[in-house]
């Protein structure tokens, strides 16, 4: 994996490449296929989408800078462990952060919250990259990552609700004349929407490759 | 990974563990301790808004906990006691009493705060507060208009006795709603539409027979 080589080579100083990477080359949702659960389930309306984004990149945030900080303390063999351990601390810590900014966005994200210690996107950087890395490396790595992550969500969450209730955050933007998709607000359409935009990545991925020949 | 049988011994990682744990604990702890007074400010802020919304015209409320069938004036705070907040308009008039209510939903327990006018013997409005249903379909039970529109004046009426609803809520079909003791169900959401109708009538049942009983001393709460 590109991680080892970036290890092996004459420790380079923690670079924009870091952070970047995780918005388009190694997007965690359209190009890792990371974290479903909650892109799938969460991203029928722009608010929630965006909302989840960004506690997640919280917890991200701060279980990659921990888990590199303390990396050379923990044992191989109960290494995710003591991640999960980790990650879940700051899940709460998160809970209770977003009900003491509003009660009603709360509501909004409801089970969701919790549901953030199972996605696999944060395990997977701090067993893949925290736990190899230097703090400030891993910390650009969790941002770029997290910001991956929540511009994938808004762009789901986009299309799901103004094709599934004709709006965008609650707003309207379609005639009422429209007749709202409501399999859009639905786990399928989840399924349909991820579909159509990783067609779209593949697609322009595709494109570039072919150009570069 | 290299197998790595004895490297490590056991009495370190359950150390590591232990250690972590007692770190996430006190981190934990903290957050907690440190959000608390917001949390609770913000969860009593939400609920004197939707007592305000589900009694049009309230202006000033105040808080009754129900004693052996009587309502008393509540001093002070107490966590276990079946509040009835009574609003008063402007010039002292009781213009409705808000309750809680809560029962089974599609997704765990739904919790609602309902309005009750003594003058109109209606239920004038109904907020969820707490609920967990399918976002996007059962969710539709605090967003939908229509739905919503169905709480504008429901009737509960008691019966001669004084002990019972005339006309028990009933759940229907869109569309089909023609007595004001009906309840349109939401397309879709027909569970979550019957468990809010189920929680309404339950509960109406039991305050509403208190709330006649102790209609004087609700009237003269904001002397």
């Amino acid at each position: 994996m590109a991680d080892n080589k970036a290890t092996t080579a004459k420790k380079p100083p923690p670079t924009m490449d870091v952070f970047l990477k995780g918005l388009w080359k190694e997007n965690p949702v359209f190009v890792m296929l990371l974290g479903m659960c909650p892109v799938l389930a969460v991203t029928n309306s722009v608010t929630n989408a965006i909302a989840m984004g960004l506690a997640s990149t919280f917890v991200l945030f701060m279980s990659s800078t921990i888990v590199s900080l303390v990396r050379s303390f923990i044992p191989k063999q109960v290494r995710i462990a003591s991640f999960i351990l980790i990650i879940a601390t700051f899940v709460t810590v998160v809970e209770y952060l977003i009900q003491a900014i509003s009660i009603d966005l709360h509501k909004a994200l409801g089970a969701f919250i919790s549901l953030i210690v199972v996605n696999c996107m944060i395990l997977g950087r701090s067993e893949a990259f925290a736990s190899k890395n230097n703090v400030g490396k891993s910390m650009l790595d969790a941002l770029g990552m997290g910001f991956g992550f929540t511009i994938a969500c808004f762009s789901l969450g986009l299309v799901r609700e103004v094709l599934g209730a004709g709006t965008i955050a609650g707003f309207q933007v379609l005639p009422d004349s429209f007749e709202p998709w409501s399999v859009m607000v639905l786990p399928g359409g989840a399924f349909f929407v991820l579909g159509g935009w990783l067609l779209l990545f593949n697609w322009l991925d595709e494109r570039k490759k072919a150009k570069a020949l | 990974m290299p197998p790595a049988a004895g490297s490590v011994s056991s009495v370190r990682m359950v150390s590591t563990m232990g250690a972590i744990g007692i770190a996430c604990g006190i981190l934990i702890v903290l957050t907690f301790q440190l959000t608390l007074p917001r949390i609770t400010a913000n969860k009593i802020a939400a609920l004197e808004k939707a007592i305000f919304e589900v009694v049009p015209g309230a202006e000033k409320k105040v808080t009754f906990k129900l004693d052996d069938g009587r309502l008393a004036v509540l001093e002070g705070e107490d966590e276990d006691a079946v509040k009835y907040y009574a609003c008063y308009s402007g010039d002292n008039q009781l213009v409705g009493v808000a309750m809680e209510a809560s029962g089974q939903g599609f997704a765990d327990i739904i919790k609602v705060l309902y309005g009750y006018s003594p003058g109109k013997e209606a239920v004038v409005g109904i907020k969820v507060l707490e609920s967990k249903e399918t976002p996007g379909l059962g969710d539709k039970i605090e967003k939908d208009p229509n739905f919503i529109a169905n709480f504008d004046s429901l009737d509960v009426r008691l019966d001669s006795g004084g002990d019972g609803i005339v006309n028990p809520i009933t759940l229907v079909k869109p569309g089909k709603k023609t007595d004001m003791w009906q309840i349109e169900a939401i397309t879709g959401a027909t569970i979550s539409s019957r468990a809010i109708t189920n929680i309404l009538s339950a509960s109406t049942a039991v305050t509403v027979p208190v709330i006649t009983q102790n209609l004087q001393a609700l009237e003269e709460g904001a002397n």
